[in-house]
């Protein structure tokens, strides 16, 4: 008797959706297409049409209406141009910044660090990761202000530092990113068979050309892997440049300057960075790396 | 040293590769194996070369001198006061277990390891504590390392590209040698687009575009199998002869090792037990561990050599040395003939191997080729009452 009961309960739910491979997609998507759909690509697609609309100069509604007055302005206004900019050069910077740094780290982690330096250094590396984001900017902020750290240490030598201009902006923003770059860098090298390092060096190669003809090939795809999150992390950034810049003005910093006051203009001016982000995916994809995240 | 005494007459039992050395150099007549039955490892016919090079007459020269050379990792020591001269033009093997030792020497002449002690010259330079690039010495490595992100002809160009030979010639070098190991379809594609077989014959084009003066294989058939493997050691041997070059091979395998080398230097747990042709290592065992790491041995010591020999040295005798006979048998003078009783008798395909046990209670290894069919043959079987004979000069005595 029992037997029976136990070989023989049905399960009227699993054999329906057995049979119905189609209903079991459903059931698997359901929520993630929800998120995607619902929240995610519904308002970037309000976004842009907010971006259509303009704002009424009597009574400062926003009115729905068709015109492409906010991108005429975004394109033709020489401080929007020259907000753009900048920023794309302060991302690119960043980027480069973070790849200088992480390249060489990542050979002495991977190669020549040992087992305990190379822990400590990788703990090292991502504990940023666990402040809070403000905190960050704010250290930064007490570091390179005019009666800062960076001024008292330096003060003997006749150093003063930049003030908060460009180059802080970078140095806060590759401090905030940079473990996004030195992880997957550092990753990469281990993963490179320390045969290839005797094999080029036993071939008259020094450590340079080793680094430069073998080191580098390897990891492209662990740096454009990395750079897609400093560079688009980067152009999107405003409070770094809002505590840390001084007067510099980043895209974000003008968006959320017109957040409230014109709404069309910042959803307009929006589009900026993340076509500038479409086009790096673009560009990153051709080459491959982007399957090996 | 030994070469001088070669080329005052002193031959050594098999001439060392390419020339064995009469009086004055102006007689010298080198000699060169003729046909691959060589490759067997029986080959007995030479034919002299009669053209000869200048570069031909400073073969009889150690090409790389190793004195006192050591190497201690943690608390062990991987290679323990190791001194070898290594002739040029020659195709020595480093052989042992896993360990011994043989792979770090080869690092160390590689470069790739700092000795702690002792040095290494090559061509009369001291070159014990130079970086690796630096080195007129090339290795094929055992898992080949060519650079994955490159094609075939880029990485043999790879070398060349470092010594910035001019870009049209480098080129044209690679293609001389990927054209030379037979994969010229193969010059765009990448290395994982090639099989095992390919890959270490591009390894070793890429070395051997270089000409340096030593090629060191670190296990470079290990991870072929069979079949290719032994392609692949004709091959080698093949290149190595033709080139000129001087190889070092490391291999655990010892049946390679007599295949292709000229030397072989044996090695355990960080020493060298015996250097020698491999007919030397085989036939005269120095240590009781080249007798028994080279094929099998019937090693025979203290109380038991007593007993069957009359003194209480080590003796070692080879399995397929030893015959059995019916006790009819009569001995010959310079045989030894003792009465003993099959244990086993083990079928292996070409050799069934007996062991059989002896008055004294010693158990004796025995080998014998299966010339007939079974039935047609006088195999033994267990329980059977038969001589064990051998010829008194096939036993030998270790010194050590």
């Amino acid at each position: 008797m029992s037997d029976t009961s136990m070989s023989r309960q049905r399960r009227p739910i699993s054999s329906y959706l057995l049979r119905r491979p189609k209903v079991r997609l459903l059931g698997l998507l359901a929520l993630p297409m929800t998120w995607i759909v619902g929240v995610y690509i519904l308002s970037l697609f309000l976004l842009l049409v907010t971006a259509f609309w303009n704002v009424d100069p009597f009574t400062s509604l926003v009115s729905p209406a068709f015109n492409l007055e906010n991108f005429r302005l975004i394109f033709t206004n020489s401080a929007y141009i020259a907000t753009s900019i900048r920023t794309l050069f302060i991302a690119l910077a960043v980027t480069t910044v973070c790849v200088v740094f992480a390249v060489p780290l990542g050979i002495f982690m991977a190669k020549i660090a040992s087992p305990r330096l190379r822990n400590a250094l990788a703990v090292a590396i991502t504990l940023p990761l666990w402040a809070g984001y403000l905190v960050k900017v704010i250290a930064m902020r007490l570091v390179f202000t005019e009666e800062g750290f960076f001024n008292w240490l330096m003060a003997p030598l006749g150093i003063r530092g930049p003030g908060f201009s460009i180059p802080i902006v970078i140095l806060t923003l590759t401090y905030l990113w940079f473990p996004y770059m030195a992880l997957p860098v550092y990753t990469a090298i281990r993963q490179i068979p320390p045969i290839l390092f005797d094999a080029s060096s036993d071939m008259g190669a020094k450590g340079f050309v080793t680094v430069y003809r073998v080191v580098l090939p390897l990891i492209v795809p662990a740096i454009i892997a990395g750079s897609v999150f400093t560079f688009s992390l980067s152009l999107g950034d405003y409070l770094a440049a809002r505590f840390t810049g001084g007067s510099t003005q980043m895209i974000g910093s003008i968006i959320a300057a017109n957040i409230n006051l014109n709404p069309p203009v910042a959803a307009a001016y929006s589009m900026v960075p993340i076509t500038f982000v479409v086009i790096y995916l673009m560009v990153a994809r051709r080459t491959g790396s982007l399957e090996r995240m | 040293m030994l070469c001088l005494l070669q080329g005052i007459g002193f031959r050594l039992a098999r001439p060392s590769q390419h020339a064995v050395r009469v009086l004055f150099p102006a007689f010298t007549v080198p000699l060169q194996r003729v046909g691959m039955s060589c490759l067997a490892g029986n080959c007995t016919v030479w034919r002299p070369i009669m053209r000869i090079s200048p570069a031909e007459y400073s073969f009889c020269v150690a090409i790389i001198e190793i004195r006192h050379l050591a190497k201690t990792f943690g608390a062990v020591k991987a290679v323990d006061d190791i001194s070898l001269d290594i002739e040029s033009g020659e195709f020595i093997t480093l052989l042992g277990p896993s360990g011994s030792g043989k792979t770090t020497v080869l690092r160390m002449i590689a470069g790739f390891e700092d000795p702690d002690g002792g040095t290494i010259h090559l061509n009369g330079t001291e070159i014990t504590h130079l970086p690796p690039f630096d080195r007129e010495v090339n290795t094929v490595f055992q898992d080949y390392a060519l650079f994955p992100h490159m094609t075939v002809q880029d990485n043999v160009e790879y070398g060349l590209r470092t010594r910035k030979v001019p870009k049209a010639e480098r080129a044209e070098q690679a293609r001389q040698a990927i054209a030379s190991v037979k994969l010229e379809h193969a010059r765009e594609r990448l290395p994982h687009q090639l099989s095992g077989g390919q890959r270490q014959r591009i390894a070793l084009a890429r070395t051997l575009v270089l000409r340096p003066k030593v090629l060191l294989l670190d296990e470079p058939l290990g991870a072929l199998d069979r079949q290719l493997r032994e392609e692949m050691q004709v091959e080698l041997k093949t290149i190595q002869r033709d080139a000129g070059i001087t190889f070092v091979f490391v291999t655990h395998d010892q049946e390679e090792a007599m295949r292709m080398s000229d030397r072989i230097v044996i090695f355990n747990e960080g020493r060298i037990e015996q250097v020698g042709t491999p007919e030397q290592v085989y036939e005269r065992p120095a240590t009781k561990f080249v007798a028994g790491f080279l094929g099998s041995a019937n090693i025979v010591s203290g109380e038991s050599a007593q007993k069957l020999f009359g003194h209480s040295k080590t003796v070692s005798i080879r399995p397929e040395r030893i015959r059995l006979k019916p006790s009819s048998y009569t001995p010959t003078p310079d045989e030894t003939a003792l009465p003993v009783v099959v244990n086993e008798a083990a079928f292996i395909g070409a050799n069934t191997v007996y062991l059989v046990d002896t008055d004294h209670g010693i158990v004796l290894s025995i080998s014998k080729t299966n010339e007939e069919l079974l039935g047609q043959d006088n195999r033994f079987v267990p329980g059977d009452r038969v001589l064990a004979v051998w010829r008194n000069s096939h036993t030998v005595v270790i010194p050590a």
